[in-house]
């Protein structure tokens, strides 16, 4: 088992993709540094450890230097892979199937929920949060064809996609309370909005999410910086 | 693996269908393959691919699998036969992924809007994609032959469009990206790539991708309509 300096998490509070990799650690009980990173003045640790995007997540571990998040948490599942539990499938078609949802959910979806924030505009919001709510719907639908009447995506243990999706929660909520509309509820979204707890009080998962209302005074901010910022 | 019914949808031209192509044959497995018409969707592609709706679609034994970064790893996981097209070390499977998607993002994208860009736009798509291959190069100064070393693997068979279809673009666009002063080890690899024996026979035709891509560069005009995906 790795000593707790062996393992290191470059992060930021407010960032879903570093949540990914700090779950998955979780779930494998693996003792980690966490770092937390300013974005506005990066470390030269972190400008050394990923030269080409710069970017947060990065697991530092004996010497690799790992970035992108999915790529992270396959890296974890694929190092600690005889620690329970599994992240993904054993079943490469099933896995073929988490992979799937998990790149939807960062190439198309994401954009759609950065949208809901930054979006000018009514129209433009409104169209991002219609292209969020189709996302969930299919999620929904997802989830009960994965979770065959268990608790997550996973099955019984969180597993990759869970990751994938949940760490978007609290930014929900937070999209939840500006666009004064519910994303995920009993009414619309019944699986999802009993999935979303189940995750989130997960032993895994409940120490690392944000703040809700910390991170709707951030999702403020970062609104009016980028609003600024000419496109 | 006798009786296993594997079906291949794609696109003549398509560099994602392609990259299936390559993997299969590299592996030895058998297959069937559908040409779909990706301007005129068949009832069938939209039904095995609803999300997304193109190609490439495999279909094993009745089981849909989408996109090729993840066809190829379900290849890989399922015939589990040599050439292991991912490293087996999870720091370089890591890396791999890294690179594939890198330079999906970065070059392929930047390169198809040289393609069909005009003026400062054009230059503009020129200079991000030599940007982005100048990693790839770093990366590939003291290879072998391949990413994957002696034999061709993952990032070869995601990067290959590079060898043929970047020299289409460029002829199309009016451009010099692979400029042989700035990529000696990428033009090298990009030979080795062609003249490999499963490579160089699943190549559409350099004539017909000319055409293709003359009228794609016509159709588009993405200056006006931003950042268009193939």
């Amino acid at each position: 088992m790795a000593e707790s300096s062996d393992v290191k998490v470059l992060g930021s509070w407010p960032s879903p993709f570093v949540l990914r990799a700090r779950i998955a650690l979780h779930l494998k009980s693996v003792n980690y540094e966490y770092v937390e990173e300013n974005l506005e003045s990066k470390s030269e640790l972190l400008l050394k450890s990923n030269p080409v995007h710069k970017k947060v997540p990065v697991l530092l571990h004996g010497g690799n230097s790992i970035s992108e998040s999915l790529i992270i948490v396959q890296y974890i599942e694929e190092v600690w892979s005889s620690a329970a539990p599994s992240i993904l499938p054993s079943n490469p078609y099933e896995r073929a199937i988490s992979r799937f949802w998990a790149a939807y959910v960062d190439d198309k979806w994401f954009n759609a929920l950065r949208a809901t924030l930054l979006a000018e505009g009514e129209e433009a919001k409104k169209a991002a949060l219609a292209q969020v709510e189709e996302g969930l719907a299919l999620f929904e639908e997802e989830y009960e064809k994965l979770s065959k009447g268990k608790p997550f995506f996973g099955g019984d243990e969180i597993g990759y996609l869970d990751i994938a999706i949940g760490c978007f929660l609290v930014w929900i909520q937070v999209i939840e309370k500006f666009s004064e509309m519910k994303l995920i509820d009993e009414a619309n979204t019944p699986r999802l909005f009993q999935w979303a707890d189940g995750f989130s009080s997960h032993v895994a998962v409940k120490d690392v999410l944000p703040d809700v209302e910390a991170l709707a005074q951030f999702g403020l901010k970062l609104r009016a910086k980028f609003l600024k910022t000419p496109q | 693996m006798a009786n296993e019914k594997v079906k291949l949808h794609g696109f003549w031209v398509s560099p994602f269908a392609n990259r299936v192509k390559w993997a299969l044959k590299l592996k030895g497995i058998e297959y069937e393959y559908m040409e779909e018409d990706v301007w005129n969707k068949s009832n069938l592609l939209i039904q095995l691919n609803p999300v997304y709706k193109k190609v490439p679609v495999l279909v094993h034994n009745g089981k849909v699998i989408l996109e090729s970064f993840l066809i190829l790893e379900y290849i890989d996981e399922t015939w589990n036969q040599n050439p292991l097209l991912l490293p087996q070390d999870p720091s370089q499977r890591a890396l791999t992924r890294f690179w594939a998607k890198f330079a999906e993002e970065k070059i392929f994208e930047a390169a198809f809007n040289a393609l069909c860009s005009h003026g400062d736009e054009q230059k503009k798509a020129v200079q991000l994609t030599m940007e982005a291959m100048e990693k790839i190069e770093g990366e590939l100064k003291g290879k072998q032959q391949f990413f994957g070393g002696e034999s061709i693997g993952y990032l070869d068979i995601i990067l290959g469009w590079i060898s043929y279809m970047l020299p289409v673009f460029e002829e199309v666009g009016s451009v010099q990206i692979l400029d042989p002063v700035k990529f000696p080890a990428t033009i090298a690899w990009s030979n080795r790539f062609l003249n490999h024996p499963v490579i160089k026979d699943t190549l559409p035709p350099k004539e017909k991708m000319l055409v293709y891509f003359q009228e794609r560069r016509h159709i588009i005009s993405c200056a006006n309509l931003g950042w268009i995906k193939f």
